[in-house]
């Protein structure tokens, strides 16, 4: 089973978010990169760039296949993880934490949607079978 | 016996199965005047025998022309070996295999002709090919505007001097699309870009400039002026060229200061044989940066689990297969057979050999040049360096001359009118490497005749 830390919020879309004063923090998860296997590549939109709740914000590539990253609110990219760009591995050694992607600034407080954990290792259950 | 695997039986249960009495009733919903027309016109077939002998006799109408046609597809000399080689079994298919790594002959060949193509056009990695020219240059410009990642439309700046069939077939290719392709006029007297009307057309929404060498006109451009003028702009700049002139000129990976973005073109004169429409091939090169834009397939080298050297398709996450409706392209083949037959061209040939090549065609293109533009009423149109064609304006209707050349058994050249209105009385005319000074001289005879004897002209027209 993989790791699904309980403070983190989800999308059904394997992505994580951290909350960060008024700020998320978002990257996949783990589950995610286990699936895509080896990273080798990571595009993420640009800063200042402002994203729609389910819009594209990046593409990650693995030896054996390609995934979109979907921003999981609207909202700004105040920061993007440079460090995984020039290092994809990173995601898959440390997924929650030197792996994160983006940072957003949401646009409204209320987000709804986000997946708690237990909610998300439905998600992952389900798609086991 | 047609290889339908149904029976009447079989066909008959099926319509009974769905309640329809025939198979006409199925068509039923398509109206009666968009159903063809009953096709009694055309008489009942012949034999193969008769046939064959009915085609030999046409092709006598065209065959053994001798040919002074560039205008983008170039007759070169082909050593027998190259086909020979490429028509074995082993070979003799244009298809890349679908499990690709089974095939390692295969990919070594295409990873052999991505060395050879880079190298020739001093970039960093060339993919496995594409159609032909002109569609390589719709792929370049596409790769183009996802580099450049515009809000909006992104213009694409297309000079005249580009293939007027390569202008039609990008228009065709990227019309549906948040495009605009924009003309970038040629000066009368260069038969250049007009780098004034450049600067004046250059506005933000500009994604990259198309540079082609040799140009339409086989006059060439000034490549470092233009690349640099494209990176000052901090816009893409995508080559169109001549693979064969690059074994003579500065390749599009050194123009200006820091080279182009892409290259691509088409592969013909590689080892092609010049054939109605093809099959031809296309080339596309870029630098590394810009590989994960790049279409179509690409080879890598690698080692297995043993440490031996073998060959993958690479980068595939660009592709169709993986990628689905995100994919770089929707090309996810190559031009095969074609790109065998151009890589054992380029092994026999060699770098210096493919270099002779050109310099031949180039110094028999100047000797063509001297010969007709002595006669009187023949003059070159654009007094610009050129490489192995050129613009000559003739006192006489050009279509009456090429008709009068074709009675003679020569092709006199390519009529810029359709494609050029405002060049109505010119002619495109090349000499390669094939061409003797007996060819270059039957043909000025028959030029000087044709436009001094102005009765003997009007007989033959």
């Amino acid at each position: 089973m993989s790791n699904i830390p309980k403070e983190l919020n989800y999308t059904k879309t394997h992505e994580w978010i951290r909350k960060d004063g008024d700020l998320l923090v978002v990257g996949i998860t783990d589950h995610a990169q286990t699936m895509l296997g080896d990273l080798v590549y990571v595009e993420l939109t640009g800063l200042e760039s402002h994203v729609e709740n389910g819009q594209e914000c990046g593409v990650l590539e693995s030896v054996k296949a390609a995934a979109d990253i979907y921003s999981p609110v609207a909202g700004e990219v105040v920061e993007v993880n440079e460090t995984v760009v020039e290092n994809p591995q990173l995601i898959n050694d440390d997924p929650y934490g030197r792996g994160w992607l983006l940072r957003i600034r949401p646009f409204d407080k209320d987000m709804p949607g986000l997946l708690s954990s237990d909610d998300y290792s439905k998600v992952v259950a389900s798609e086991a079978h | 016996m047609p290889f339908i695997p149904h029976t009447d039986q079989d066909i008959q249960e099926m319509l009974d199965t769905i309640g329809v009495k025939n198979i006409e009733t199925l068509f039923d919903e398509i109206p009666d005047e968009l159903r063809p027309a009953p096709l009694d016109e055309i008489p009942s077939g012949v034999s193969e025998m008769v046939l064959t002998r009915e085609m030999a006799e046409r092709a006598k109408a065209d065959g053994g022309m001798l040919s002074f046609i560039g205008a983008g597809a170039y007759e070169h000399h082909i050593p027998a070996a190259v086909w020979d080689i490429a028509a074995r079994g082993e070979f003799y298919t244009a298809y890349t295999p679908y499990q690709a790594e089974a095939s390692q002959g295969t990919l070594q060949l295409i990873y052999e002709y991505q060395s050879m193509m880079a190298s020739l056009m001093a970039m960093d990695i060339s993919n496995a090919s594409l159609y032909d020219g002109a569609t390589a240059l719709a792929e370049a410009i596409l790769m183009a505007v996802r580099l450049a990642k515009k809000k909006g439309k992104s213009i694409i700046l297309m000079p005249k001097t580009i293939h007027p069939y390569y202008r039609d077939t990008v228009k065709t290719i990227v019309s549906q699309q948040a495009i605009e392709l924009l003309d970038v006029p040629y000066s009368k007297s260069s038969g250049q870009i007009d780098l004034k009307a450049l600067d004046s057309l250059y506005s933000q929404d500009a994604a990259a400039l198309v540079i082609p060498q040799p140009n339409f006109f086989g006059v060439l451009e000034e490549v470092d002026a233009l690349t640099d003028w494209a990176h000052e702009k901090n816009i893409l700049s995508i080559a169109v060229v001549n693979p064969t002139a690059m074994a003579l000129l500065k390749p599009p990976g050194q123009w200006g200061n820091q080279g182009v973005d892409i290259a691509c073109g088409e592969g013909q004169p590689l080892g092609v044989p010049v054939s109605s429409g093809g099959p031809y091939y296309g080339f596309l090169c870029c630098k590394k940066a810009h590989v994960r834009q790049m279409p179509g397939r690409i080879v890598g080298r690698t080692v297995d689990s043993d440490g031996k050297t073998g060959f993958v398709l690479t980068l595939q996450a660009r592709e169709q297969h993986i990628r689905r409706a995100k994919a770089t392209s929707n090309i996810c083949t190559n031009q095969g057979l074609m790109v065998t037959a151009s890589t054992i061209y380029m092994s026999l040939l060699g770098p210096q050999g493919l270099r002779d090549v050109a310099l031949t065609s180039h110094e028999n293109a100047k000797q063509l040049k001297a010969a007709l533009t002595a006669i009187s009423g023949i003059e070159q149109v654009f007094k610009s360096p050129f490489f192995n064609e050129l613009v000559l304006r003739i006192s006489k209707p050009v279509d009456d001359v090429l008709a009068a050349l074709a009675s003679q058994h020569i092709q006199g050249g390519f009529a810029l009118q359709a494609v050029y209105p405002e060049l109505g009385n010119c002619l495109l005319i090349c000499a390669t490497e094939t061409k003797t000074k007996e060819d270059i001289s039957r043909l000025a005879n028959a030029m000087q005749e044709i436009c001094s004897n102005s009765s003997r002209f009007a007989a033959s027209i």
